[in-house]
């Protein structure tokens, strides 16, 4: 690698020459460019690679560590499993938005300053509204503008609190903070809008089930697992974060439960992950972080498994809904077992990469004698087991048969659910190789008798409370109202009844002018007023002080004040 | 689909039954197992003898009972939002 080259910068080459070559050119650009970027980023070496002056500041764009190695490389990973998935269904706009979106990732990843951080924040915001916008329906080009507003707001938030904190203390640096101030509360904001935190986790569930049934894979994987290392990064130990993650994990089960669209029940139990990893950020200590990290690494592998298989029912269906699938298990033999391989793993069933990452955020919970918490993660890992875990698989492959017949995944989507489900399985039965890229020395041992048996029973009994509870998890055409409803219904009628109010107010104003003429001084009246009182434009027209002024004069007038006022002001 | 016989194995009524019997197996063994591994608590309560399974059990009677209370407060059809949304 050239030196002091940021390893994103080959994904967003990768996503320009999506767009300028065809066919093999094309796939050759999508598979090689995220695997060139995997050894780019084994090249960065810890601490300060380059830098770079900012107005009086300078700017650290590429700094390494473990921990940043560890998210850019299961991003640079998921790029290329992501696009091994999409290259022969997706469009290509949609694959070069992806490829820029996962650069986003990356560069995030290796930000030393809060201000390249902020920048790779908002290329991300950009392109993962492109991929949102590439579902190609009216309900994903609404979605996506809401997606796009949100992130926005969140954008706008962490810029003041960036400036704010930079302004307090003099650098730029991405060090830990406490969220004590203003300008510290907004940067935490910021960061939580994008791990869609409480009130906004909306956002997710919005927006990813509308994308195509190759965008919501993509979707998964970057923005809130970047939002969850920004976390380690800036506010490890942060207390309100177990609370806000201890939210988001009942909120994300709950929602679930009530859910009727498949990918949707996933985007809910998005939210319900990283409040896992979220509240471990909060408990701060090292075994936490650790777990943190390496549940975020695991997570963006099963969940996208997840989605996937989920995306190739989508596919080749065209159902989104629990209540229009079911029995596939009979044509999608390989869509499903990997689909069930990704649920058991997000489940933390022993033997997956969930059980060997999640056990150690409850372990690091037992530690810091967190009992509440700790008990609170136990009940939400038999959560899961029930909404992601069975709810899933069964109502899509099993349940009453729909009578739909499709065939299984085309070979790259098969190929791609393949290497993410074996992934999934070696880091349960092999969890080294991950456990010595951990930011922190790794003592735990997550195989021992005793525990294995506790979560067996565990989830095992959770699985036993699913099928004697079923008459109650009855499928409806429902959706769930969430905190958005208040902005997307009672802020938006707020709105329209202002609006209307407005108008009324315009129009009294205009009849009471209109009477008021009447009393002026005839000649007054002309310079000021239509002849013609029934036509307005004539009067814009003919009224010295009420005509239309071209643009180009008021620009004029503008300058000349502005010049008055420099003048004014200098002297 | 008439008759039972032609449809996959693992739908048949038999099947099922079967699976239950082997679920109801694999639960008991895991309960009885705790004899042999000990228990492996922190905070005392869930160190008791099947714990595990009770817990597992009730906390997700009581998630299941919790979002059908709720559904009945937050759940409105699925084209609520977009009556309002107007043919863009």
């Amino acid at each position: 690698m050239i030196e002091g080259l940021p390893p994103a910068l080959i994904l967003f080459a990768g996503a320009l020459l999506i767009g300028l070559t065809r066919s093999h050119l094309r796939t050759a650009v999508i598979l090689v460019a995220p695997l060139l970027t995997l050894w780019a980023v084994w090249q960065v070496p810890d601490g300060t690679v380059a830098t770079l002056p900012f107005l009086s500041y300078e700017l650290t764009p590429i700094v390494g560590s473990s921990l940043r190695r560890l998210f850019a490389t299961v991003f640079a990973l998921m790029a290329f499993t992501g696009g091994l998935f999409a290259f022969r269904q997706a469009r290509w706009q949609e694959l070069a938005a992806a490829s820029a979106y996962a650069g986003g990732a990356i560069g995030c990843s290796f930000a030393g300053d809060l201000v390249t951080l902020f920048v790779y924040w908002e290329i991300m915001a950009l392109f993962s509204t492109l991929v949102v916008l590439c579902g190609g329906t009216p309900g994903a080009r609404r979605a996506g503008f809401r997606y796009a507003v949100m992130h926005l707001l969140g954008g706008v938030i962490l810029m003041v609190g960036i400036v704010g904190v930079i302004m307090q203390t003099g650098t730029l640096a991405v060090q830990p903070l406490r969220a004590v101030d203003f300008a510290t509360w907004m940067v935490l904001i910021g960061l939580l809008v994008n791990a869609a935190a409480p009130p906004v986790s909306a956002w997710l569930a919005d927006s990813y089930p509308e994308a195509s049934p190759t965008g919501s894979v993509f979707l998964s994987a970057f923005t809130t697992k970047t939002a969850v290392l920004a976390l380690i990064l800036l506010f490890p130990g942060e207390p309100v974060l177990i609370g806000v993650g201890l939210y988001m994990v009942m909120y994300g089960i709950i929602y679930a439960l009530l859910e009727n669209n498949v990918r949707r029940i996933l985007a809910y139990s998005i939210v319900n992950q990283v409040g896992f990893m979220v509240c471990a950020i909060g408990i701060g200590t090292e075994m936490a972080l650790n777990g943190a990290a390496a549940h975020a690494f695991a997570h963006i592998i099963y969940k996208a498994l997840l989605l996937m298989s989920a995306g190739t029912v989508v596919y080749r269906t065209g159902k989104t809904l629990c209540t229009d699938v079911g029995g596939l298990f009979r044509t999608m033999p390989l869509t499903a077992a990997c689909g069930i391989v990704g649920a058991l793993a997000i489940s933390g069933f022993p033997l997956t990469s969930g059980f060997t990452t999640k056990t150690m955020i409850s372990e690091a919970a037992a530690m810091e004698h967190l009992g509440l918490v700790y008990m609170l993660l136990a009940a939400a890992s038999a959560g899961v087991f029930l909404h992601a875990g069975i709810k899933f698989p069964w109502f899509v492959f099993f349940q009453k048969d729909s009578g739909l017949r499709p065939k299984d995944a085309p070979w790259n989507m098969g190929l791609a659910m393949a290497i993410f489900a074996a992934l999934c399985i070696l880091l349960g039965v092999y969890p080294q190789p991950l456990y010595d890229l951990l930011p922190y020395p790794v003592t735990y041992v997550p195989y021992k008798g005793a525990k294995v048996v506790y979560y067996l029973q565990l989830l095992l009994f959770s699985g036993l409370a699913f099928f004697l509870l079923l008459p109650l998890m009855r499928r409806t055409l429902t959706i769930s109202l969430d905190w958005d409803w208040l902005w997307r219904v009672v802020l938006a009628r707020a709105g329209a009844a202002g609006y209307g109010a407005l108008g009324a107010l315009r129009t009294w104003l205009e009849a009471r002018l209109r009477g008021l003429r009447g009393l002026l001084h005839p000649p007054t009246r002309s310079l000021l007023a239509p002849k013609d009182d029934d036509d307005v434009a004539e009067s814009a027209r003919d009224g010295l002080l009420a005509r239309d002024w071209a643009i180009g004069a008021a620009a004029l007038w503008i300058a000349v004040l502005f010049i008055g006022y420099m003048a004014v002001y200098l002297l | 689909m008439t008759n039972p016989k032609d449809d996959h194995w693992l739908v048949r009524p038999a099947s099922i039954r079967l699976l239950w019997l082997i679920f109801i197996a694999i639960l008991l063994l895991t309960v009885g197992v705790q004899f042999l591994t000990g228990t492996d608590g922190h905070f005392g309560i869930d160190g008791w003898y099947a714990f595990g399974a009770v817990y597992g059990f009730l906390s997700c009677l009581i998630m299941v009972l919790a979002a059908k209370g709720l559904g009945f407060v937050l759940k409105r059809p699925d084209d609520y939002y977009d009556k309002d949304a107007g043919d863009d």
